[in-house]
């Protein structure tokens, strides 16, 4: 019989299937983070439990780590007690840890995929909802929350329900400016918050081929955002050669095995799909967010709408009167105090080397702070090594040091109160940034011409000069 | 994992829709190592003014809904964050039933290995209820999980809600995922000695 991607895998992983529909589910790779983890490590002691696998799991400190002086103790009393916790419990238990300091560190989801650990047909979960962004190696990648991860490092199993498949394809070629994040924030204009709920996304189509696996992830990244469970994207050229020679990637003569086994999961010709929904390439634009989820999103030269439908304005109107913005109001021209390009939607080396190609002669406005903040320690080398970080200082951007940072202000790094700041986050939400904070998500393009300018401009007039640069 | 068996209770109704997790608990309260105490930081950018003092618009702070162990919400409730904090603060804070007429995926499942309820209604159930609260602030509502009924005074048949087979025996004896699995011990160990795709 036909199937799809997803199905392949899961097929695979189903340890046994129970009376009324739920799956015991194998998990391979099991990523942890300092904020979800302690409490799943207090519950296995409580229970007198093991790691039943801890070579299957992987450490890191990401969340609340600082962006600065990240070789001193970090100052926040409470940051610090999370972090040591998860010092204390990886050593207790024999799981990898590339905690601060060590040159592996990184936000968990930029780092998975840097190393070669994130690979096709795996099954990949995190305490956190944005692994979905492994998904774009063609993996099944999920977020879980704190109990399944008690789960996961008791049985490395899950109890599952199996979610519906949908397909979205975007055929067609990308105008001059428009990424990867553009698409995702197209889509998720297109489907709405809940608009993938309960299913499972597969991304197809020429466009999504033809992007980089820095653009595939930053897509898959976003799955969430419209509720979907994860997304993910057939493994190919593309994938091979961003994983041939990584550290934990197969070596030797296992990477011919590995790649003829990748070669049969993607999805058979005539294979059925839950839901479908086609995009086409050349009418997506740079996006903007306009409200406090990242489905009010909209081209950058357009309005805000004006919603009839009552319930729905009622929702949009709480949700303006936040941002400060109008119904019907155009955002270009409005003055943006604060960039911040970072997150594990995008920072890694492609996405700074976009900022840093732009902003390369030019400077930042006078009054916008503007930071840049890597995902990983190894993207921090690699723009230094690339001579990115100078190009960077000299246009008064400010190059941190790796961790989840303003993305949701869980260290020093916030929005202040009523500031307005375009992120390359994912997203927008109400006090996300620090309480009071405005988000509006775009790319990396659009924040870095936004940093440039001071305020909204239509990234149309820079095309040209893009296609200089 | 407490059982949850019955409930009658009075009902804080929050007609917000898309109430995402870092709305229930934002991420700077997510430095406690434990589970407990997250309560007092429910919904605390809505609840709490730049002061720290209770803001008196948000209905948390209403004294006519207090101790009420219900809460009623918009549509797709719980979405964003994976933070199974969020299901913790509801519980820490005395509920133990969530409506909604939607539920986000992650929450959902956090709700229910927190013991919490969530208990999905139709839309217009949903409105319904709305407008019996905003009509009697003390309505008390009876949920049953055994027969998978909320009842409404007023209302001549019980609403009738859906949940897993598995998950509702959870629920009823206290159960979790864990013991489960736990028990699966031997068909996965023999799962773990044929996986071709680990190279
Ligand atoms: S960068 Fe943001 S979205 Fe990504 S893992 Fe960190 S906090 Fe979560």
């Amino acid at each position: 019989m036909s199937r799809t991607l997803f199905d392949k895998i899961w097929d695979a992983h189903a340890v046994r299937e129970l009376p009324g529909g739920l799956t015991v589910f194998y998990i391979d790779r099991h990523l942890i983070h300092e904020v979800t983890s302690p409490q799943a490590f207090d519950e296995l002691t409580v229970r007198g439990l093991t790691l039943r696998r801890p070579g299957q799991m992987l450490a890191t400190a990401d969340h609340n780590v600082p962006t600065r002086h990240q070789n001193q103790p970090i100052q926040d009393p409470l940051s610090r007690s999370q972090v040591d916790k998860l010092t204390e419990n990886c050593a207790r238990h024999g799981v990898e840890l590339y905690g601060l300091g060590h040159a592996n560190q990184g936000i968990v989801h930029v780092i998975g995929p840097e190393l070669g650990l994130t690979q096709p047909g795996l099954t990949i979960v995190c305490g956190d909802s944005h692994t979905s962004t492994h998904g774009a190696f063609g993996a099944i990648a999920f977020g879980i929350g704190t109990s399944q991860v008690t789960q996961v490092m008791a049985s490395q199993c899950l109890l599952l329900d199996k979610p519906r498949r949908m397909r979205i394809t975007v055929d067609g070629e990308l105008a001059a400016g428009v990424s990867a994040k553009d698409v995702i924030l197209h889509i998720i204009a297109a489907l709405g918050t809940g608009g993938a709920t309960g299913y499972f996304v597969e991304y197809a189509g020429s466009a999504i081929r033809a992007l980089s696996m820095e653009g595939r992830m930053t897509v898959c990244n976003m799955s969430i955002e419209m509720g979907a469970r994860g997304g993910l994207i057939a493994p190919d050229a593309t994938t091979f050669d961003y994983l041939q020679g990584r550290p934990y990637a197969p070596q030797a003569e296992n990477w011919n095995r590995a790649v003829a086994y990748w070669q049969t999961l993607p999805t058979d010709a005539d294979a059925v799909f839950d839901a479908e929904h086609h995009f086409e390439a050349s009418a997506i634009r740079p996006m903007i967010t306009f409200g406090t989820n990242p489905g009010l999103g909209m081209p950058l030269g357009a309005t805000i709408p004006v919603l009839t439908d009552v319930a729905e304005a009622a929702g949009l109107e709480k949700s303006l009167r936040y941002m400060g913005f109008t119904a019907g109001e155009s955002l270009l021209g409005q003055e943006i105090s604060h960039v911040f390009i970072g997150s594990c939607t995008n920072s890694r080396i492609e996405d700074l080397r976009t900022v840093a190609a732009f902003v390369k002669g030019r400077q930042k406005a006078p009054h916008v702070e503007a930071i840049i903040v890597p995902g990983s320690q190894q993207v921090a080398r690699q723009a230094r090594a690339e001579g990115l970080d100078q190009v960077l200082a000299a246009a008064g951007f400010e190059l941190r040091e790796p961790g989840c940072s303003a993305c949701l202000a869980m260290n020093e790094d916030k929005i202040p109160a009523g500031a307005y700041c375009v992120s390359t986050s994912n997203r927008n939400f109400e006090g996300r940034q620090g309480p009071g904070a405005r988000t509006l998500l775009a790319s990396p393009l659009v924040a870095a011409i936004t940093a440039v300018e001071g305020r909204l401009v239509d990234v149309a007039e820079y095309v040209q000069q893009l296609a200089d640069v | 994992m407490e059982q949850f068996q019955t409930l009658r209770s009075g009902v804080v109704p929050l007609p917000v829709e898309n109430v995402d997790t870092d709305q229930i608990i934002p991420a700077r309260f997510l430095k406690a190592t434990t589970r407990q105490g997250f309560g007092k930081n429910l919904f605390a950018d809505w609840r709490y003014g730049a002061d720290g003092q209770p803001k008196t618009g948000f209905v948390l702070n209403d004294p006519r809904y207090q101790g009420h162990r219900i809460l009623l919400a918009g549509q797709n409730f719980g979405c964003g964050s994976s933070r199974e904090h969020a299901a913790w603060a509801l519980y820490d804070a005395g509920f133990r039933v969530v409506v909604s007429s939607y539920f986000a995926d992650i929450f959902r499942g956090n709700a229910l290995n927190t013991g919490l309820l969530p208990l999905q209604v139709t839309e217009p159930e949903l409105q319904a209820l709305f407008a019996a609260v905003a009509a009697d602030s003390d309505l008390a509502l009876t949920v049953d999980l055994a027969a998978q009924t909320l009842s409404v005074p007023g209302r001549s048949e019980p609403i009738r809600f859906e949940l897993d087979a598995y998950k509702k025996e959870c629920l009823l004896n206290g159960y979790d995922d864990i013991d489960f699995l736990l028990s699966q011990e031997s068909a996965i160990t023999t799962f773990e000695q044929n996986r071709p795709w680990i190279f």
